[in-house]
C-alpha cells in the first residue's frame, strides 16, 4: 500500500534555512543540506527546498545546496523557486532535485507547465498553489502570498491537471506560520478537483493537525516546517503518532 | 573498479544515481555518445520523462543500436526499465524492443504513483539482503507487462498488481528508484554492482 508522505519543508533564502509567518518575520534555522540530512535520518519520505527569495528578487534557485544535498541524500527532492522557463528547470534537475515546483511564474504563463511536463515528464513537475480564503471560495496568490490574481485556485487547480501537472502543493496561505492546522475543506475542495497526488502545506501545529490531512479524500503527503526543525515534534514522534491513528506510514528505525 | 556507463538522456537527475553507484563502489562514468560505452562493464539506464521523448533522445545520440547490441548487463530503472520492452501505451511508440512485452497504464489513485511503497521481492540475487515488503520511491503512470512472467522478479500494488522488477538474460528492470530508496536502495544497487564485478 502506498503510504502518505511526511515532508520537511526547508524555507531558504541567502544559503540559509529561514522561517516567518506568513513571509514575513524571517529567522534564521541552519544549514540547508545538514538539515535535509538529518530528517532523512530521522525518516523523512522526501525533502522539499523553497528558495522563498527567488521569484522576487529575480535570482536563480540554489543549486550548489540542491547538488550538495542531492550526493548526501538518498530519498526524493523537490526544489522550486524563481522557476520561468524549461532551461531553469532543467537546471534545477541536472543538479540533483527529482521534482521541480512551479508557481509565479506558471500564472503569468501557464504553458510553462505544457512545456515542461512534455520535456520532462509530468513526475517531475510540481504545481505549487498558494491559496486564500475569498468569500466561501480560494483565490490563488503569487510572489510569496502577497499578489492576489483573481484566479479560482480549484479551478486552476483543475487547470494546471490538465497541463500535465503531477503533483499539486496545496499552501493556505490562511493557515501558513499559523499553527492552526491544515484548511481541511481546501484539501478536500481540490481532491475531487484532480487525480494528482496533492501535498497539504500551511498550518502544522501538531500530529492531530497532519492525521487530520492525511484521512481519505484529503492529502496524499503533508509538509511541515517549524513543527520539525525547532524539534517540537520529530519526525520519528510524528509518524509513530500518525501510524497508530490507522495512516499508511513508512516507519524507519532511526540509528 | 567496476566501470558503469549511465546514460545521459539529457533531460534529468543524474547527480543520485551516480552518486549511489559511487557509495557502493562502482565507477560510474556519464555517457552521452557510443563511444562512451567503450570500456563500460555495464550500462545504466536511468529513466525519467516519457518514454517517446527518451527513445527520441537516444535515437538523436545514436544509442538505439549500441544499446540493441549490447551483450553484457543493462539495468534499466523507471522510464529506462519500461524502454527494454518492444513497445509502450504512454506514447504509442517502440521501445528497445530487448525483451518481449508492453508498457501499459496502472489504474490506481492517486496517479502518477508517487511515494513509497511495498515491494514483494523473490529470491532474485538483485535482491539478497532486502526483506520481501521493504518499502521502495516510485514515480510513474505506467508499467511494463512481459509476455513472460517467469521473468519477474518482483510486485507492487497500486489499484492492481503490477510488476516492480524484472530480470531477462542481461537485462535487470526496475520500476522504482533504487537511488531514492534509502538504504533498502542502496543495498540493490550493491548487489547490481557486486553481479557486474564478478562477470567482469
Amino acid at each position: 500500500m502506498l503510504r502518505s508522505r511526511i515532508i520537511p519543508c526547508l524555507d531558504v533564502a541567502n544559503g540559509r534555512v529561514v522561517k516567518g509567518v506568513q513571509f514575513v518575520n524571517l529567522t534564521d534555522e541552519g544549514d540547508p543540506v545538514e538539515l535535509a540530512a538529518r530528517y532523512t535520518a530521522d525518516g523523512a519520505d522526501e525533502i522539499c527546498f523553497l528558495d522563498i527569495t527567488a521569484s522576487y528578487e529575480n535570482r536563480g534557485t540554489l543549486l550548489d545546496i540542491v547538488r550538495r544535498t542531492a550526493e548526501h541524500v538518498f530519498v526524493p527532492l523537490t526544489v522550486g523557486g524563481g522557476v520561468r522557463t524549461v532551461e531553469d528547470m532543467r537546471a534545477v534537475l541536472r543538479a540533483g532535485a527529482d521534482k521541480v515546483t512551479v508557481n509565479t511564474a506558471s500564472i503569468d504563463r501557464p504553458d510553462l507547465i505544457n512545456e515542461c511536463s512534455t520535456a520532462f515528464g509530468a513526475q517531475c513537475v510540481v504545481v505549487a498553489v498558494d491559496a486564500r480564503r475569498s468569500n466561501g471560495s480560494w483565490e490563488v496568490y503569487t510572489h510569496g502570498g502577497r499578489k492576489p490574481t483573481g484566479i479560482d485556485a480549484i479551478a486552476w487547480i483543475r487547470d494546471v491537471t490538465e497541463r500535465g501537472a503531477g503533483e499539486i502543493l496545496l499552501t493556505s496561505m490562511d493557515r501558513d506560520g499559523t499553527k492552526d492546522g491544515y484548511d481541511l475543506p481546501l484539501l478536500e475542495a481540490a481532491r475531487a478537483a484532480t487525480s494528482v497526488p496533492i501535498v497539504a502545506s500551511g498550518g502544522a501545529g501538531s500530529p492531530a493537525d497532519l492525521i487530520a490531512a492525511l484521512q481519505p479524500g484529503r492529502a496524499d503527503a503533508a509538509l511541515a516546517a517549524s513543527i520539525f526543525h525547532r524539534s517540537e515534534y520529530p519526525i520519528p514522534v510524528v509518524k509513530e503518532s500518525l501510524a497508530e491513528a490507522g495512516i499508511p506510514m513508512r516507519i524507519v528505525e532511526v540509528a | 573498479m567496476t566501470r558503469l556507463a549511465v546514460i545521459d538522456h539529457g533531460a534529468g537527475n543524474l547527480v543520485s544515481i551516480q552518486r549511489a553507484l559511487e557509495v557502493v563502489g562502482g565507477d560510474p562514468r556519464i555517457a552521452e555518445n557510443p563511444a562512451d560505452l567503450v570500456g563500460a562493464d555495464a550500462i545504466v539506464l536511468p529513466g525519467v520523462g516519457a518514454t517517446g521523448a527518451a527513445m527520441a533522445r537516444l535515437e538523436a545520440q545514436e544509442l538505439v543500436e549500441p544499446l540493441r547490441s549490447w551483450d553484457g548487463p543493462l539495468l534499466g530503472i523507471c522510464v529506462g526499465m519500461q524502454l527494454l520492452f518492444d513497445r509502450s501505451d504512454e506514447d504509442g511508440g517502440n521501445c528497445l524492443g530487448l525483451v518481449p512485452g508492453s508498457v501499459q497504464a496502472i489504474s490506481g489513485r492517486p496517479l502518477p504513483h508517487m511515494g513509497w511503497n511495498d515491494v514483494w521481492t523473490s529470491d532474485d540475487p538483485i535482491f539478497d539482503g532486502v526483506a520481501p515488503g521493504s518499502l521502495f520511491t516510485f514515480v510513474h503512470s505506467y508499467a511494463a507487462v512481459p509476455d513472460d512472467p517467469a521473468i519477474v522478479t518482483a510486485t507492487s500494488d497500486h489499484g492492481g498488481r503490477f510488476v516492480a522488477a524484472v530480470r531477462a538474460q542481461t537485462y535487470i528492470g526496475l520500476q522504482f528508484h533504487p537511488e531514492r530508496s534509502g538504504a533498502s536502495g542502496l543495498r540493490v544497487l550493491g548487489n547490481f554492482v557486486g553481479e557486474v564485478r564478478r562477470a567482469a
